[in-house]
């Protein structure tokens, strides 16, 4: 195979860099993270003329080449790195028609780094529209470089980007603009102390940092004496060469772009004024949140069911078909169990991201930002920070994922902390049948106060999430003087393909993802819920078997069973009575028998499930955190409970059906179990309502989510916060949890 | 009293005046906020802030605080939407 050409896709943001990348790679692409950072990565082949083929890397959007944030350093440093194995062949600068101008700033830049460059000018579709005519022959003149009209919208322009890619070796490599007038003195003295190195590259090393954390890897070593400027100095320097440039780039298009100011406004300003209206404005956002709501609770229910349904019958499948024993087990119990728990979400995720996926192709988001950003910051939040807040009632996974439009570093740590104490969708379960059980039914004011309940849960978790935020803003000293610029991009109609591959792509990786941390620990919950060290575990059966023979059921399955057959019985005499058929006493009495034959087993069976999860390993360490989660009115069931939820919450159920030796999952019966249960210490139902408040708000407040945490450390790339955010709000909610059952009990 | 973006209504427009060093963000000089250059003021966020401006064809958001840092002369004749 021959070398492929390696070109590097660089552009503004909102200009379609995206969709340019889409059409060149189609579903040839990966996306990965740069090493040790949380910047996404993406890279495809395309297929040029004559057999030849490119490897493409979509660098980041950056406005120039003076960073100011981790995403453009990524696309500096590559671009100052001859020796980078990623380093261009040819460099595609994507610009878009109604912003040339601003496009150019960064063309010039690039251009000035002596990298062949090519210049696409996209959104060709919207000239007519918005009355913009351009000289393409004059603009290669005068840019010394190659252009290709293109509009990834009608999809014209791609095959001509292709051709330039392909005889990139016939491309001027010609800087445009001599930057060293800004400071004729100073680059001299450059020059002699560096006399093999480029000019510009030089400077753009020395400036890299002046408006950012430092880069470390240097491409270029320049001694720490030669300090002859001071940053003041050098951002003035900066500022000088930004006139220059688009001095340049006037006196270029004044001549080459001709624009009809008459054809220019008309939706863009109709919509802005209905979109950031002080009554309208919110009121549609409002609505748009609605119907996400809608479609992540109601909506996504159904495949979500059906997924849920078709695990279980996997599970079951398995069971049936593969011989007994550990490793069918295994398979079916914790691995199976652990792959239907992560792929539950995808509906919901999927939802989330589509919604997201609209909103910011279609340009709303930015006037939402607009309109909440007053609002978020006596906070110390941004108005970008609403997108993750909102999300976070579904999961907080792509939550934290969203909160990477937000530039300023303090205001998106301050928001990735605090998500996690939005009321996500795993929490209900657990709200729900607590809820059901301790909160007594009766209304206040025409509301019941099982929903005023859940309500107010709703309303701390964003509370929590504000007041955290507020503290968090007051004791973090984080450098980085906060700045908000956002553009206002002109609304577009959103391709289809785009939003497809956003969907796609922020899904797989949510599944790669967290997946893998569900998944492996499904499987240690599994192993140590099914094996323990002593004879109580391997013998239980025969133990259980005598104790039943000595001493009968537990009183509950005895309950159970007793009002079981009743049932049965009744139901019997039912149709019989009915006529529906005919049966002699004997027969009736067998058909009872049977029914009792069976109801014995299934209670043997559950107290033997009962016994040997008691004696397991994590029964070993639900009795050995009692005494931690006794003051907060719990038994060592519910620790165990609590415990393995901090795997994720929606566990919490599953553990107590397990444990209080419930062989189905019908929720009526857990409910039952649940409400059954006394308190071996205070000999009073163990879920009431001292112990359930504070259940509730142990809850609502601490940090159960391994798959969070996960994500947590992946966006801020140590595990410093997501180990903070752990360790505070599990504190906190044990305090609460403390305060609440002792005052209540 | 010094005249800044922060003083423009709806619809009024002014041309940038020469700025202090090191006062504003590279990133908004990027986005083509320079001396001489015109801005419209097109819309205030229903709390006055930020307020979303066109400078030199770009069309962005800022807070009211930097848009204080931006001293112009407000072109008198402009129309008011």
């Amino acid at each position: 195979m021959s070398k492929q050409i390696k070109v590097a896709l660089i552009g503004n943001p909102n200009t379609g860099k995206t969709s340019v990348f889409n059409q060149l790679t189609g579903l040839k692409q990966k996306v990965g993270n740069y090493p040790g950072i949380t910047v996404e990565k993406k890279e495809g082949v395309c297929k040029l003329p004559r057999g030849v083929k490119a490897h493409i890397l979509d660098l980041p959007g950056t406005y120039s080449l003076n960073t100011t944030s981790l995403d453009e350093s990524v696309a500096v440093e590559l671009l100052l790195n001859k020796n980078d194995k990623d380093y261009p062949d040819v460099a595609v600068v994507i610009s878009d028609v109604e912003n040339l101008k601003r496009n150019l700033l960064l063309f010039t830049q690039i251009k000035d780094l002596k990298i062949p460059t090519i210049l696409v000018i996209n959104m060709a579709d919207r000239m007519s529209r918005t009355g913009i005519s351009l000289d393409i022959d004059l603009l290669e003149e005068k840019l010394d470089t190659k252009i290709a009209l293109v509009s990834t919208r009608k999809g014209t322009g791609i095959e001509r980007i292709k051709e330039l890619i392909a005889d990139y070796k016939n491309l001027s490599v010609g800087p445009v603009i001599d930057t060293t007038v800004i400071a004729p003195a100073y680059f001299n003295k450059l020059r002699d102390t560096f006399p093999k190195e480029d000019l510009y590259k030089l400077w753009l090393v020395i400036t890299q940092d002046v408006n950012f954390m430092p880069i470390e890897k240097t491409p270029i070593k320049i001694p720490s004496d030669f300090a002859t400027k001071s940053k003041p100095e050098l951002k003035r320097l900066q500022q000088k060469e930004t006139i220059l440039r688009y001095q340049f780039i006037n006196g270029i298009l004044k001549q080459a772009y001709k624009v009809d100011i008459n054809a220019a406004k008309g939706l863009r300003a109709s919509l802005d004024k209905i979109l950031t209206h002080k009554v309208f404005g919110y009121l549609i956002f409002f609505v748009i949140l609605l119907t996400i709501f809608q479609a992540i609770y109601d909506w996504s229910s159904y495949p979500m069911d059906f997924i849920d349904e078709s695990f279980a019958a996997a599970s079951e499948w398995v069971k049936d078909t593969l011989p007994p024993g550990v490793f069918t087990d295994l398979i079916a119990e914790g691995i199976l169990a652990g792959i239907g728990g992560v792929i539950i979400f995808i509906p919901q995720i999927a939802f989330l991201f589509l919604f997201i996926a609209l909103l910011e192709e279609s340009g709303y988001m930015s006037r939402v930002v607009f309109l909440m950003d007053r609002l978020m910051r006596p906070f110390g939040l941004s108005g970008k920070s609403v997108v993750p807040l909102i999300s976070g009632t579904a999961c907080a996974i792509p939550a934290i994922m969203a909160t990477r439009t937000i530039e300023n570093w303090k205001e998106r740590l301050i928001t990735i902390l605090v998500t996690p104490f939005t009321t996500c969708s795993a929490r209900l379960p657990v709200y729900l049948i607590i809820i059901a059980l301790v909160i007594p039914e009766g209304r206040f004011l025409g509301l019941s106060y099982q929903a005023l309940t859940l309500m107010f849960l709703y309303l701390i978790g964003f509370g929590a999430a504000i007041v955290s935020a507020m503290i968090l803003n007051k004791i973090m000293k984080i450098k980085g003087k906060s700045f908000f610029v956002m553009e206002m991009p002109n609304y577009k109609l959103p391709l289809l393909k785009n939003v497809v591959y956003t969907v796609w792509e922020k899904t797989k990786s949510f599944v790669l993802g967290a997946g893998k941390i569900i998944l492996a620990f499904s499987i240690i919950l599994w192993f140590m819920g099914s094996n323990g060290y002593a004879d109580d575990f391997e013998n239980a059966e025969t133990i259980v078997e005598n104790r039943i023979k000595t001493e009968g059921f537990t009183d509950y399955n005895n309950n159970n069973i007793a009002k079981n057959l009743t049932a049965y019985k009744a139901a019997l005499q039912d149709s019989i009575q009915q006529n529906t058929y005919a049966i002699t006493p004997q027969a009736l009495q067998d058909s009872l028998s049977l029914k009792k034959e069976v109801l014995f087993e299934k209670a043997k069976n559950q107290e033997i499930a009962g016994h040997k999860l008691e004696n397991s390993y994590m029964g070993y360490m639900g009795k050995a955190i009692e005494p931690i989660v006794r003051p907060l009115g719990y038994d060592w069931k519910i620790g165990i409970a609590v415990l393995t939820s901090f795997a994720a919450r929606e566990v919490f159920v599953g553990t107590l059906a397990t444990i209080y030796s419930v062989g189905s999952d019908e929720e009526e019966t857990i409910k039952n179990r649940m409400g059954a249960e006394i308190d071996s210490v205070t000999k009073r139902p163990l879920f009431n309502l001292a112990s359930g408040i504070s259940l509730l708000l142990f809850y609502a407040f601490a940090m159960q989510c391994m798959s969070t945490l996960a994500i947590v450390k992946r966006e801020t790339g140590t595990w410093k916060w997501p180990a903070a955010q752990l360790v505070f709000m599990s504190l906190f909610a044990y305090i609460v949890a403390l305060i609440a059952y002792q005052l209540l009990k | 009293m010094i005249t800044t973006v922060a003083h423009l209504k709806r619809g009024q427009r002014g041309i940038i005046k020469e700025f202090a060093e090191g006062i504003l963000p590279i990133k908004l000089m990027e986005m083509g906020c320079l001396p001489g250059n015109e801005i419209e003021l097109v819309q205030v966020a229903p709390l006055k802030d930020p307020i979303y401006i066109n400078v030199n064809g770009s069309h962005i958001a800022i807070r009211r605080a930097m848009a204080e840092l931006i001293e112009l002369e407000i072109i008198e004749d402009s129309p008011l939407l």
